[in-house]
C-alpha cells in the first residue's frame, strides 16, 4: 500500500502554521514536540498491514488519504443542553468540555478549580494548558513517560500538536468524591482532525472516579487521534470509563496507565461503532500488588469497523489482571480484539484472566479475536478464552414457548448479553449505555418507530 | 382440546414417532411412560414446536387449530405450555423481568389489561412462596447457576404464574429428590382443574403417586402400544417396559 505524501505534508504544514503557539510553552514541552513531528515525518501512519502485527486487522487508509482540517473553531458553542443528550451526562458530576479539540471555559466547571475545589477533595482539574504554568514539573514527570511519541504514527502526531487537554490530579491522600467528566465533541462534520490529550495523575492512596467521553455533536467522517495516560502511585484507587460514541468517524485512542505497588485501576470501554475505532489501550503493572480489572463492550453495525487492541504487562509479581471484552455484531460490521498478556521474568504469583467474547447476529459480520498469553516467569495463574457465536436457539425456543415473541426474544437476549459488562457500570451510566446499546443496533432501532 | 392423529417425526433421517395417537379432553391428566429413546421427549417438544423435528405425517389438532401451523410463541399464546426436560439457562435476563414479560405477552393477546409491576410482583411472590422458591432466585438470570431441583421448580413455578390452558410436563421429575417432588408435584395439584389438562411424560412411577394421572399410556418405538388407567403404571413400575413390548409385538405379527 502506498502513502499518501501529500496528506503527510497538510500535518507538517499544520505544525508549521501554529508554530507561533509552542514559544508559549515550556522549553521541555517544545522538544518534546519537535521531537514527534520528526519522528511523524519519519514513519507517517501505520498503513502497511502485512507484517505489521498491531494493525493486521484493521486499514487506516481512509485515515491516511483524507486530507484533514487542523484548528477549526467550531461555528458556534454547543449548549450544555446539547451537550447533555448527546453525552452521557449527570448534574452532580464534574465537566471539563473539550469541542473540536479546545478547551471550553464556558462548557467547562473548572476554570477556577486548578484551586481546590468542594467535593474534589483537592484534586486539579482542568485544562493542561493551564496547569503548565501551575503545575509544570509534575507534569513534565509524567506527560510523554507513557505514551511514548516513538510508538507510533498516531501517538507521534498526538504529542506533536500538544497544545491543551484535560488535566487531572489528586493528590497523595485525597479522595474525589465528586465524578469527574471529561467530554471531547466534536460539532464540525467532515474532515476535521482533532488532538484530544489526557493526563490522569493519581497521588499515594488516593481515590477517583473518572469518565472520558468522545462524542459527535454533527456526525461526519472527521478524524480524532486521542492519547490518554494515567498514573496510579502507590495505593492509588481509580474507576475509569471510556466512552467512545463517534458515530461515523474516526476515532484513534492510544491509552497507557502505569500502575504503582498496590494501586487498583478498574476500566470499562465501551464504543459503539464508528466507521473506525481503534482502542489501543496499555496497563503496565509497575508494582507488587497492583490489580486491573479492564471490560469492554462494542456493539457495531452497518460497515462499522471496531479494533480492541489491548496489553496488560505485568512487570512485577503478585499482581492480578482481568480483561473482559464483550461485542455484539450486526450487520456487516467488523471487530478485531487484540489482546495480550505478558507475565514479565520474575513476576511470579501472577494471577491474569482474559476473555473475548462475540455475540454475531448477521452472517456478514465477522471478528478476529486474538487472545494471547505470553509467560516469561513461572509460578503463575492465566488463562485465556474467545468465543463468537450467534444467539442460541435453544434460549430462543424457550423465551417463544413462553410466549415471548422473536424479535422481543432476540431482543432480551441482546441485552441480556451486554449486561454482563454493563451491571457492573456506576449509574446513571449503566442506563445511558443500555440505551446506546440498543440504539446501535438498527434492529432495535426500527422497532422503536413502529 | 387436543387430537393427535397418526403423527410421524422425524429428526434428520430417523423417525422417532411412528404414527402416534392421543387425544385428550379438559379435565384430563394423561401420563406417557415408556423406556429410553421411547419418543417421549420427541413428543412433548413436538407439541410446543421446538425447532429441529419435522412432521412427515398426521395432524395435531388443539381446541379446533391446526396446531402445527403455529410458530411456538403463538401456541404459547393459545395455551400450551411445556415444562423442559431440560431448563434453559438465560444469561443476563433476571427470572422476575423474564415473567413479566412473559405474562404480559400472553396478557396483550388474551386482550387483558397490563398488570402493574407491583401487582405483578405480589402475585409472583406469592406463588414463590408456595413453590418454596428462594426469593433470591428471582432476581438472578433465568436458572444460570440453579440447581436440577431450583430449575424444575422454575418451571413449575412458571406454570402458575403463565396459566396455560395444556401443560406438557417433560419428565419435570428426573433428577429430584422426594422433598422437591412433592413441592413440584403440589404445584402440579394446584394448576389442575376441569379447565385444564395436563400430559405428563415420565419414565418413573415414582411421580404418579402424587399426581395421579387419569389415564396412563405406554410410548415403545415412536407408537402408543397400551393403554390404561392408574393402575397400569403400577404394573408397569413392577415388570418393567419388556412384556408390553413382547404383547406389542405379537399383536403386530
Amino acid at each position: 500500500m502506498t502513502q499518501a505524501p501529500a496528506t503527510y505534508d497538510r500535518y507538517l504544514a499544520d505544525f508549521e502554521a501554529h508554530s507561533a503557539e509552542l514559544a508559549a510553552q515550556p522549553s521541555w514541552l517544545r522538544e518534546l514536540r519537535h521531537q514527534a513531528i520528526s519522528h511523524f515525518r519519519e514513519v507517517g501512519l501505520p498503513t502497511a498491514r502485512k507484517g505489521n502485527e498491531p494493525w493486521k486487522y484493521t486499514n487506516i487508509a481512509p485515515i491516511a488519504g483524507t486530507d484533514y482540517m487542523y484548528g477549526v473553531a467550531p461555528l458556534r458553542e454547543p449548549t450544555v443542553e446539547e451537550l447533555s443528550v448527546t453525552a452521557p451526562w449527570c448534574t452532580v458530576w464534574h465537566e471539563t468540555v473539550f469541542v473540536n479539540g479546545r478547551y471550553s471555559a464556558g462548557l467547562s466547571e473548572s476554570h477556577a478549580t486548578h484551586e481546590p475545589r468542594e467535593g474534589l477533595g483537592g484534586a486539579v482539574v482542568g485544562s493542561l494548558a493551564t496547569a503548565f504554568g501551575t503545575h509544570g514539573d509534575l507534569i513534565r514527570e509524567h506527560l510523554g513517560k507513557y505514551a511514548h511519541l516513538d510508538y507510533d504514527g498516531f501517538a507521534a502526531l498526538n504529542t506533536a500538536f500538544l497544545t491543551d487537554g484535560a488535566f487531572v490530579y489528586v493528590p497523595d491522600g485525597a479522595e474525589v468524591a465528586t465524578h469527574l467528566h471529561i467530554v471531547y465533541a466534536t460539532t464540525a462534520g467532515e474532515q476535521l482532525v482533532s488532538y484530544p490529550r489526557t493526563l490522569i495523575i493519581a497521588g499515594k492512596q488516593s481515590k477517583l472516579t473518572v469518565v472520558e467521553s468522545y462524542v459527535s455533536l454533527a456526525g461526519g467522517g472527521y478524524f480524532t487521534n486521542a492519547v490518554t495516560e494515567i498514573a496510579l502511585d502507590e495505593g492509588a484507587n481509580i474507576e475509569h470509563y471510556r466512552v467512545l460514541l463517534d458515530r461515523d468517524a474516526y476515532n484513534v485512542g492510544v491509552t497507557r496507565v502505569r500502575q504503582d505497588r498496590d494501586s487498583r485501576f478498574t476500566s470499562t470501554t465501551f464504543e459503539t461503532g464508528a466507521a473506525l475505532t481503534r482502542n489501543d489501550f496499555s496497563v503496565l503493572l509497575d508494582g507488587p500488588g497492583a490489580e486491573c480489572r479492564m471490560r469492554g463492550l462494542y456493539v457495531t453495525a452497518g460497515s462499522q469497523h471496531v479494533d480492541n487492541y489491548l496489553t496488560i504487562d505485568h512487570a512485577q509479581p503478585h499482581c492480578t489482571s482481568r480483561l473482559y471484552y464483550k461485542g455484539i455484531l450486526d450487520e456487516k460490521s467488523k471487530a478485531v480484539f487484540g489482546g495480550t498478556v505478558f507475565v514479565r521474568p520474575g513476576a511470579i504469583k501472577t494471577n491474569a484472566h482474559q476473555e473475548d467474547k462475540n455475540l454475531v447476529l448477521s452472517h456478514e459480520a465477522e471478528v478476529d479475536s486474538k487472545p494471547a498469553l505470553e509467560i516469561y516467569a513461572d509460578d503463575v495463574l492465566c488463562g485465556h478464552g474467545a468465543t463468537a457465536g450467534a444467539l442460541a436457539e435453544d434460549a430462543l425456543f424457550y423465551m417463544q414457548s413462553r410466549g415471548i415473541d422473536e424479535a422481543m426474544a432476540n431482543q432480551l437476549l441482546i441485552r441480556g448479553f451486554a449486561s454482563e459488562v454493563l451491571d457492573g457500570v456506576m449509574e446513571p451510566l449503566r442506563e445511558y449505555l443500555e440505551k446506546q446499546t440498543s440504539a446501535a443496533l438498527p434492529r432495535f432501532r426500527e422497532e422503536i418507530v413502529t | 382440546m387436543l387430537e393427535v392423529r397418526d403423527l410421524h417425526v422425524s429428526v434428520g433421517d430417523n423417525e422417532i414417532l411412528e404414527g402416534l395417537s392421543l387425544s385428550v379432553s379438559l379435565g384430563e391428566v394423561h401420563a406417557i411412560m415408556g423406556p429410553n429413546g421411547s419418543g417421549k421427549s420427541t413428543f412433548t417438544n413436538v407439541l410446543a414446536g421446538r425447532p429441529g423435528y419435522t412432521v412427515t405425517k398426521g395432524k395435531v389438532a388443539y381446541e379446533g387449530q391446526d396446531l402445527l401451523s403455529l410458530t411456538p410463541d403463538l401456541r404459547a399464546r393459545a395455551g400450551i405450555f411445556l415444562a423442559f426436560q431440560y431448563p434453559v439457562e438465560l444469561p443476563g435476563i433476571r427470572n422476575r423481568e423474564f415473567l413479566r414479560t412473559a405474562l404480559e405477552a400472553l396478557r396483550q393477546a388474551h386482550g387483558e389489561p397490563k398488570l402493574s409491576v407491583r401487582e405483578f410482583n405480589k402475585m409472583l411472590d406469592e406463588k414463590a412462596r408456595e413453590m418454596e422458591f428462594e426469593p433470591d432466585l428471582m432476581k438472578r438470570s433465568v436458572n444460570e447457576g440453579f440447581s436440577g431441583g431450583e430449575k424444575k421448580r422454575n418451571e413449575i413455578l412458571q406454570l402458575s404464574v403463565l396459566n396455560p390452558r395444556l401443560a406438557l410436563l417433560d419428565e419435570t421429575d428426573s433428577g429430584l429428590d422426594i422433598d422437591a417432588l412433592k413441592v413440584v408435584a403440589d404445584g402440579v395439584n394446584r394448576f389442575r382443574s376441569p379447565e385444564k389438562a395436563i400430559v405428563l411424560v415420565t419414565h418413573y412411577q415414582r411421580i404418579l403417586n402424587y399426581i395421579k394421572p387419569d389415564f396412563v399410556h405406554v410410548l415403545i418405538d415412536g407408537r402408543i402400544v397400551l393403554s390404561g388407567e392408574r393402575d397400569l403404571a403400577m404394573e408397569l413400575e413392577a415388570r418393567g417396559y419388556d412384556w408390553v413390548r413382547e404383547g406389542a409385538e405379537s399383536a403386530a405379527d
